[in-house]
């Protein structure tokens, strides 16, 4: 009986925690492609500006920088809004606060999958299509990104079995996620279920495993379909 | 910025003894997880399904659910079961999980295990035929091969993803800090907010101590790659 009420709470909580991944992968794909435009430009600053952003980022572990945007963008936000004359104090969502730093964390990594992606794509091709009087922009939407898909599939594929495993983090934030209420769970429930600290925490490691093994079937699937034209060495 | 609450000689002391408990939780893990990598990526490539089998469950599982949860479910899972506790007080080796640094040391020490399990089993799987049928031609045995062929050979070229998989678990140190007992860079600068309420200041200090440590922890492997790897690079 009290079990199924346990078990409820914490599928509930799997949904949030699918919801911060996913939404912190769009604002990583989106850093990333501006990240490695960044590093892949001619201008000086936006270089240096994206080699800062993807090398700080993944040189500090998630959780400090986790910690930092979450208690630091709260007493920022204050500091400016105060500036700007507006005295009440403003709370930061959680929700928005986890989503929005696992994407800025993951978007440096996914800079630097998406650079290599690009690079490896043979610069003649984006020349030609310069040469035909093509626009940058449709040299990049047309040549270049069908191709990086491709070639950016298996670091995408890494990266993003990353992030979803970091959304554990936001439970520290105090995010009701599926962490945070497996362990809640086990803690509430200590006497009525045996064993259920274990108990819970073990029913939220076969959820992401879960989830991580749908993630590793659909991308490659998805792999398998942008390969088509690509000759294979051995059968 | 009051940088100048975190320049004491108190709150110095205080990053310096996270800095000390980092390094013992980084190097406890890594040597656990390294020295029990080694034969288990051997039975990884095993031939036999009954062998490598159970190794791949156990990488697949590690590998798929958060290491957050693996501390979680040794701290207060494993540690809490009433099984356990009647045996912590006298019992080898339950009397470990008394101790929340056993506990870390554990989950960790697994974590990397099982990633490195996969590195290494990939370059085992990766040495060129040729150096097995030479060592074959020369009438080693199998042990031989192994020990003085694949493993020293698989182990050099593992160096550059294993400096990734250290460099990695630097920052998963980190999640000591969410065990109370325990004291690492992270659980200073938590304490640190605490006391002063200075999250920029706080944090951002810890987060250099790791930067600087993340870049020695480069430095030293383009070394050892230098030196183990120097075969590999063009001949002059």
């Amino acid at each position: 009986m009290k079990l199924d009420g346990y078990i409820t709470s914490i599928l509930e909580g799997s949904l949030l925690s699918i919801q911060v991944a996913l939404g912190a992968l769009v604002v990583a794909v989106v850093l990333g492609l501006a990240g490695a435009s960044a590093k892949l430009s001619q201008h000086k600053p936006l270089i240096w500006l994206g080699g800062i952003y993807s090398t700080i980022i993944r040189g500090i572990p998630d959780l400090v920088l986790m910690l930092l945007i979450f208690y630091g963008g709260q007493i920022g936000l204050n500091v400016v809004l105060e500036a700007f004359g507006y005295t009440d104090y403003v709370e930061i969502n959680p929700f928005a606060a986890g989503l929005i730093t696992i994407g800025f964390i993951y978007g440096a990594y996914m800079t630097e999958t998406f650079r290599g992606a690009i690079l490896a794509i043979p610069k003649g091709q984006a020349e030609a299509g310069l040469a035909y009087g093509m626009s940058h922009s449709r040299v990049f939407f047309t040549i270049v990104l069908p191709q990086m898909v491709r070639l950016a599939l298996p670091g995408f594929t890494n990266n993003w079995l990353v992030l979803l495993k970091s959304t554990a983090l936001v439970s520290i934030l105090g995010l009701p996620d599926m962490t945070y209420l497996a362990k809640q769970a086990g803690a509430a429930a200590r006497g009525e279920v045996p064993n259920a600290p274990l108990l819970f925490m073990a029913f939220a490691a076969v959820i992401y495993l879960v989830f991580t093994t749908v993630s590793l079937v659909a991308l490659r699937q998805l792999e398998k379909r942008y390969t088509v034209g690509v000759k294979r060495l051995s059968a | 910025m009051q940088f100048d609450v975190i320049f004491t000689p108190e709150a110095l002391a205080l990053y310096w003894q996270g800095f000390i408990g980092t390094l013992e939780i980084l190097v406890a893990c890594l040597l656990i997880g390294g020295a029990l990598s080694i034969p288990l990526a051997v039975l990884r490539v095993s031939p036999r399904a009954w062998v490598r089998g159970p190794i791949w469950l156990f990488t697949y599982i590690v590998r798929g659910t958060p290491l957050l949860i693996q501390v979680y479910l040794i701290y207060y899972g494993i540690a809490q079961l009433d099984w356990i506790q009647a045996r912590w007080d006298d019992t080898w080796p339950w009397t470990g999980f008394k101790d929340a640094f056993f506990c870390a040391v554990l989950a960790f020490s697994l974590n990397t295990c099982a990633y490195t399990v996969e590195m290494l089993a990939g370059a085992i799987r990766d040495t060129a035929p040729g150096e097995i049928e030479a060592a074959q031609a020369m009438g080693y045995s199998r042990l031989q091969t192994l020990r003085r062929i694949v493993l020293p050979s698989a182990m050099r070229r593992t160096l550059p993803a294993y400096s990734n998989e250290v460099i990695m678990m630097l920052h998963s140190t980190s999640l000591a800090s969410t065990i109370p007992a325990i004291f690492d860079i992270t659980g200073a600068a938590r304490n640190i907010y605490s006391d002063f309420f200075l999250p920029f200041e706080a944090f951002i200090t810890a987060g250099v101590i790791y930067l600087i440590l993340t870049f020695a922890l480069v430095g030293l492997f383009k070394l050892a790659e230098h030196h183990w790897l120097a075969y590999l690079r063009p001949q002059r």
